[in-house]
């Protein structure tokens, strides 16, 4: 590095050093690209329709995609052990019918919020011990766990059910205001989940042992990394993630409905993706996948704005991921072929 | 005996017959079958004719899965060639007639075929991860759909149409015979020439089979070309059904029931070996389960509890780990032979 500093041009070295950076930090690139991509949408929004970055705008933002954003944070997890965890969207539908149906059997929030999280976390359990324990692919595992989590939420109940339980509504009609900004305490808990994610994943023992295991779990189990309880707990967190993102969509859509979050996992793997996270495992951050759910939110947003079809919404995100693919294939292709 | 277990269709056979006996208890009139203008008629026909759409699908998904690949799409590309077919028919001015359908039938499964082809560009060529590269299209696939049928359900009264579904050849539904007929054909393609054997060697090692000369790009763009083109048979077989195109609804979940079907029957997802009777029973297995569950009289919205149970149940009993508990408790003096690794390729 000393050498590069005692070249003359000044250019130059500003050239390489930005080489060298992207160089050792080839998996950021992704992640980079959906943030460019991110803000070429704001402004090309902007631009097109002259009051799309408002402030009230960005703010229903996060509002709308709280529990998408919960449970991209809890599959970002899973996917980069290598694994996939088809079941959070099922998973979130029963805990939000559940949540309703206890609440309106009178039970308090104090103790309707942790039975459901619990909820959560006991198909995650479920489908972490199939995996680890009983080689189960994690497509399958997850997929038992969809069909279980959403016949339970039938099961709860057919129809859907009205929340009146103030402290739950309280999630989302406060509002604090910063001038024309506002956050809702929903919009608070999905981003504190974020950082807590992204916080564990990049600072812990644990985090890296996630992603020791999504390199290659031959070799961490041979430098004596606990891949057992890692990954059991990663379908842990998706699980809890996606009890909270029940209860943050009960309290947003003010009912529990049993037919909620159909086809959920797939938008929140396309976020996940598009947020720079291989599907591979080993690479991906949890501030990607943030990034990955904004777009989400800002192809919707647009696309209701334009006022079209929303069928238009899957059609793009679909293209979106096939044009990160595209990106994610040059990347690792430059990266391998430089090795 | 011990032979006898440990043939690979020995389990899932034994899950179909254990379900059918239990069917039988439950309700004496489950194997009764009538003949009315030789038609027949009874609760086993009828699974046969509702397990046709699954039976393509899992067709189709057993040879992508056999190249190590999955195909999501399959419900999106059933949305999409109900769509493309319904709204020729709707469209042309003598939905009745024979022709317009078998031009609208056509036209759908051409589409889908061109999916297919989609697919397996992405796969094959770009070398797009399986499961990603489907995802695509079983995202944009529906908004597709959605578009062709303006948002709406497109309803058409057709005599021709409905005969794919409801009809009937030589005492059997017609459906059936279209699914029975794939079977066939691809069961003939895949074991009475090499291409069975060099779709495994694609699956077992992709590399390796690609030294030794095999030209894994065309066959694994070809297993995806099937799927979508079954897919898009299924599709018209479940308009046909309802008589109407819906894009939300048609293939819903099919993807995973398609899976599932090929998992049940002893294919394992790791690719590789492959057994078509096996997707058959496991498609037989799954449509007996649910004649099963509307009898119990459980509304069909829970019924995915059920599947949920027998998954696991499956998967458990397909577990090697399973197996060497069990092997512990019976009887310790045999020598603990290792347990293969893929699970599914000797469930006994």
């Amino acid at each position: 590095m000393s050498t590069d500093v005692a070249t003359p041009s000044r250019r130059v070295t500003l050239g390489r050093a930005a080489r060298t950076f992207l160089d050792r930090r080839a998996s950021l690139m992704p992640t980079l690209a959906a943030f460019v991509i991110f803000v070429v949408l704001l402004a090309g929004a902007e631009i097109h329709f002259g009051n799309f970055v408002t402030p009230l705008n960005m703010s229903a933002l996060l509002l709308d995609n709280a529990y998408l954003l919960i449970l991209a944070v809890g599959m970002t997890f899973v996917i980069v052990t290598g694994g996939i965890d088809l079941s959070v969207g099922s998973v979130m539908a029963f805990t939000g019918v559940l949540c309703a149906h206890l609440l309106a059997a009178g039970h308090s929030a104090a103790v309707v919020v942790p039975v459901i999280i619990l909820g959560g976390a006991a198909i995650g359990l479920l489908i972490g011990v199939l995996v680890q324990y009983f080689d189960v692919q994690p497509f399958i595992a997850s997929l038992a766990g969809l069909f279980l989590a959403r016949g339970l939420a039938y099961v709860v109940s057919l129809s859907s059910i009205r929340v009146e339980n103030e402290s739950i509504l309280w999630l989302q009609t406060t509002r604090y205001r910063l001038g024309e900004w506002y956050i809702t305490p929903t919009g608070i808990m999905a981003l504190l989940i974020a950082a807590i994610g992204a916080f564990v994943m990049q600072y812990t023992r644990f985090g890296r042992t996630i992603y020791a295991i999504g390199g290659n779990e031959q070799s961490a189990r041979l430098m004596g990394l606990d891949v057992a309880r890692t990954k059991v707990l990663v379908y842990v967190i998706s699980g809890v993630c996606a009890g909270l993102a029940g209860l943050v969509l009960t309290a947003y859509s003010g009912a529990g409905y049993p037919r909620n979050g159909i086809g959920t996992e797939l938008d929140v793997i396309a976020a996940v993706v598009i947020g720079g996270t291989l599907l591979t495992g080993g690479t991906g951050y949890v501030l990607g996948s943030v990034i990955g759910v904004f777009v989400f939110g800002t192809i919707k947003t647009v696309i209701s704005f334009q006022g079209a079809e929303q069928s238009w919404t899957r059609i793009i995100v679909g293209l979106m991921l096939l044009l990160f693919i595209g990106v994610q294939r040059i990347i690792v292709f430059r990266s391998e072929r430089r090795r | 005996m011990t032979k006898l277990m440990k043939h690979r269709l020995f389990w899932p056979v034994c899950s179909l017959l254990t379900l059918i006996i239990v069917n039988t208890i439950a309700r004496p009139r489950f194997m009764k079958i009538t003949v009315r203008d030789g038609e027949l008629y009874g609760a086993l026909i009828d699974i046969l004719r509702n397990s046709a759409p699954l039976m393509l699908v899992a067709l189709g998904m057993t040879l992508v899965i056999a190249t190590r690949g999955i195909d999501l799409s399959v419900g999106a590309v059933m949305a999409v060639s109900g769509a493309v077919s319904l709204t020729i028919i709707d469209g042309s001015s003598s939905p009745g007639s024979t022709g317009t359908v078998l031009v609208a039938i056509a036209a759908g499964v051409g589409v889908a075929l061109l999916l297919g082809v989609w697919n397996g560009f992405l796969v094959a060529v770009l070398n797009i991860q399986p499961i990603i590269a489907t995802l695509v299209l079983m995202l944009a696939g529906r908004g597709v759909a959605l578009l062709i049928t303006d948002g709406f359900i497109t309803t058409v009264n057709s005599a021709p149409l409905e005969y794919v579904s409801t009809g009937y050849l030589l005492w059997l539904p017609f459906a059936f015979i279209i699914a029975m007929t794939a079977v066939v054909v691809i069961a003939v393609f895949e074991r009475r020439t090499a291409l069975g054997v060099l779709t495994e060697a694609v699956g077992i090692n992709p590399e390796a089979s690609r030294l030794a000369g095999v030209r894994s790009r065309g066959i694994i763009l070809g297993a995806y070309v099937v799927s979508g083109t079954l897919a898009g048979i299924a599709g018209i077989i479940y308009s046909s059904n309802i008589r109407a195109a819906d894009a939300n609804a048609a293939g819903d979940l099919i993807e995973l029931y398609a899976i599932l079907a090929v998992v049940l029957g002893g294919t394992s997802l790791m690719g590789g070996k492959f057994t078509i009777a096996g997707t058959v029973i496991g498609v037989l297995i799954i449509q007996t389960l649910k004649s099963t569950i509307l009898f119990l009289g459980v509304s069909s919205a829970q019924s995915p509890v059920f599947f949920a149970a027998v998954v696991i149940l499956v998967v458990l009993i397909q577990s090697p780990r399973l197996h060497r508990m069990a092997r512990g408790l019976t009887g310790g003096a045999r020598p603990a032979n290792p347990a293969p690794r893929s699970d599914a390729e000797v469930p006994a």
